[in-house]
């Protein structure tokens, strides 16, 4: 079923540099909405590197991603801020009224005065191995997840990876496929043991058929592949297969932010330095997403940025309002919005 | 110290190494055609590079949690290394190695 947002600010990704904004536009009563492609707070912080020290947060001489994440979410917690996580925002059109409309891959459009684009790296998609020709396949019989089990119901199954979405899906699949073929480059898995030592039975058992090797090259036509090739120490193998499922993980890419009409620096967006606002006024990008000359990739340039856009979108927002800049060390009116007054 | 590129294109480039600095730094820092997305933290596996035989003694044996990282692209060859957990060093002057496709930019 559709839904129809209405809201001041779209803010899209719930990096640290996102959710900070958060804060600074709450503090002006502006409220907000996070879309985010993955499905919980904290960006490339939380999804990379959750348990990865960071030195150079302001006030904090070590914190990992993750407390940094839980920390942020704390912090604007008092402005209420929704989240809409595990979708992407396909397309975003600024209307005659000078409002935008954008609209998700999860069938809901918002209808927003400013979006602050805060996507780091770009959205996180699936690695997509560097197999010739892979591309004309995906979505056909080459799928980086499984949507729907049906799809794979009496299939010759190829499963790339060793993780755990590789181990869970050898699993899940399993019972209901014609074969399974299972590729690792090597016989060590950094999935959960118990799904290794499951895996490793129903090998034994000739369920699921093992193989060291990667994938070298699809044989197939009109999006159907009927071989997978394998290169391996033994030499080349060919596999029928009629599904292929790759496990590599995640990356970050552009998107359909590319397709927004905004200037583009190498994959990132240019924006000035007084607001942080990109060649289209009313959108915004701040975090590592952004480009000016001097730009530093930090998330400390990000929070700094975040301040200076919600100053800029709060003119948009309530034009011809006077805005007093305040301290919350000092202003009750802050305080009493962060609930400490 | 020297560090020797060759790119996915085909093309070499002799780089200037910093003493202490991680080759991935150097060849982001010149340019060339790697992602290098986590910035070092060995989390992505974006600045996958294959080091050339003879240095393979010098530049020593990745870690588990290197190997780990490794098992996220499609394109490990024995002497597939991360780049970000290679340090320059005098003993690594004249280290050559190659870009592999999975490290290239979008």
């Amino acid at each position: 079923m559709s839904t129809e947002i209405t809201t001041d600010v779209v803010v899209i990704g719930a990096g640290p540099c996102g959710l900070f904004a958060a804060f600074e536009l709450g503090l002006l009563d502006i409220k907000c909405h996070f879309i985010d492609i993955l499905d919980r707070a904290g960006g490339q912080c939380a999804e990379l590197y959750p348990e990865k020290p960071i030195y150079d947060i302001p006030g904090f001489p070590v914190v990992t991603g993750q407390q940094l994440t839980d920390n942020l979410m704390a912090q604007i917690a008092p402005f209420s801020p929704e989240f809409h996580f595990s979708r992407m925002v396909n397309s975003l059109e600024k209307l005659e009224d000078g409002t935008f409309k954008l609209q998700t891959d999860a069938d809901e459009t918002f209808y927003t005065k400013v979006v602050v684009i805060a996507a780091g790296g770009g959205s996180f998609q699936p690695k997509r191995p560097p197999v010739p020709e892979i591309e004309q396949f995906e979505n056909k019989s080459v799928f980086y997840a499984v949507r729907k089990m049906d799809d794979f119901k009496d299939q010759d199954v190829v499963i790339v990876g060793g993780g755990d979405s590789a181990l869970d899906w050898t699993l899940n699949l399993e019972p209901i496929v014609r074969t399974l073929t299972l590729v690792h480059r090597r016989d060590a898995f950094k999935a959960a043991p118990a799904s290794v030592n499951k895996m490793k039975e129903l090998v034994a058992d000739g369920k699921v058929n093992f193989q060291l090797g990667q994938v070298a090259k699809l044989d197939g036509e009109n999006g159907q592949i009927n071989h997978v090739h394998l290169t391996t120490d033994a030499g080349d193998l060919s596999i029928p297969a009629t599904r292929l499922l790759p496990f590599f993980g995640l990356t970050m890419k552009l998107g359909p932010v590319a397709d927004w009409g905004l200037e583009l620096n190498d994959n990132t967006i240019v924006v000035d330095t007084e607001k942080f606002e990109t060649s289209v006024p009313g959108i915004f990008a701040i975090g590592d997403i952004n480009y000016y000359p001097g730009k530093l990739k930090l998330i400390l340039s990000g929070f700094h940025e975040a301040a200076l856009m919600a100053q800029a979108a709060k003119a948009i927002i309530s034009p011809g309002e006077r805005v007093v800049f305040q301290y919350t060390t000092s202003s009750t009116k802050l305080q009493k919005k962060l609930g400490v007054a | 110290m020297k560090i020797n590129v060759t790119d996915q294109a085909g093309e070499k480039h002799e780089l200037e190494g910093l003493e202490g600095w991680r080759v991935m730094e150097v060849i982001r820092d010149w340019g060339l055609n790697i992602k290098a997305e986590c910035g070092g933290a060995l989390s992505c596996a974006t600045c996958h590079v294959y080091v050339d035989g003879e240095w393979l003694d010098a530049v020593g044996a990745p870690s588990d949690e290197e190997e780990d990282m490794l098992d996220s692209v499609g394109d490990v060859k024995s002497n597939s290394r991360l780049s970000c957990q290679i340090l320059c060093s005098d003993a690594l002057d004249g280290l050559t190695l190659t870009l592999a496709p999975s490290a290239a930019k979008d």
